[in-house]
């Protein structure tokens, strides 16, 4: 692990209520999977991402359980319905413990 | 020349065949996952509850050039209101070493049941989508690509 995990979400600072908004989220990460082998032929334990988390106001919106076969630098998208002004929080659980967090502001109106 | 075509062509299969047990024999022994293990997978989560085609929008290239980086994106038809919505979906790979891909948990507040991803395909495969609604029915769908360089250390 050379590169320190690093957030990144693309989410609009506006919308109109009831609008659609994607979020795009993208984090560096070698999403080691355990199935590759080093030089001396020992397996390479696993070490990803496991979980990514997205919630609006402290409710929680989407999530998703990610397993070895999610490419290295992980992207995510999806959508959320603006209805409200507020903040989102995304959370990226690493299978080491750490945690990884962005907060992201959204003004409806 | 016409008598020539087909000796070549006979001469190319045999090369071709020739290859391939070469490529069998020297290939990792990597135990990959199949379409048993998904389906025990889909098993363990759901038991034996039927499942509906449809309503499902799997978007996939038809070829992978590079296994280690395919977008999947998913689309499925759903109000998505407190009493309609999409609550959870499951995808799987038939030919990974290990079937599991990504399983999503939607809420209404989404809007909308779409995500996308990038994944990692080991070999040419199927992928399966398995999709849970709010009122506990089932659907799934399944798309075929076709990758031409592995991408799981194989």
């Amino acid at each position: 692990m050379t590169t320190k995990p690093t957030p990144r979400v693309r989410v609009p600072a506006k919308a109109t209520a009831g609008e659609m908004i994607e979020i795009k989220t993208l984090i560096s990460h070698e999403m080691e999977s355990g199935q590759r082998k080093d030089a001396k032929g020992e397996t390479i334990p696993r070490q990803i991402i496991n979980k990514f988390t997205a919630s609006f106001n402290g409710k929680p919106v989407f999530a998703a359980d990610w397993f070895p076969a999610i490419s290295a630098n992980p992207y995510q998208s999806f959508f959320f319905k603006a209805t409200e002004s507020g903040e989102f929080t995304f959370t990226w659980k690493d299978d080491n413990g750490s945690e990884y967090v962005s907060k992201n502001k959204l003004t409806v109106g | 020349m016409l008598t020539h075509l087909p000796t070549l062509s006979r001469r190319d299969a045999v090369k071709a065949a020739a290859w391939a047990l070469a490529a069998a024999a020297i290939a990792p022994k990597l135990a990959f996952a199949d379409e048993k293990t998904v389906a025990a997978e889909i098993k363990k989560l759901y038991g034996d509850k039927p499942m509906a085609s449809g309503k499902i929008k799997l978007d996939v290239p038809e070829i992978a050039e590079n296994g280690l980086v395919v977008p999947i994106n998913i689309e499925i038809e759903s109000p998505m209101t407190e009493a309609d919505y999409v609550k959870a979906v499951h995808i799987f790979a038939e030919g990974n070493p290990q079937p599991g891909v990504v399983s999503y948990q939607f809420t209404p507040a989404c809007g909308k049941a779409s995500a996308a991803t990038r994944m990692r395909l080991a070999q040419t495969q199927d992928i399966i989508c398995v999709a849970e609604m709010s009122n506990g029915a089932l659907h799934t769908a399944k798309a075929n690509i076709k990758v031409t360089i592995g991408g799981c250390g194989g």
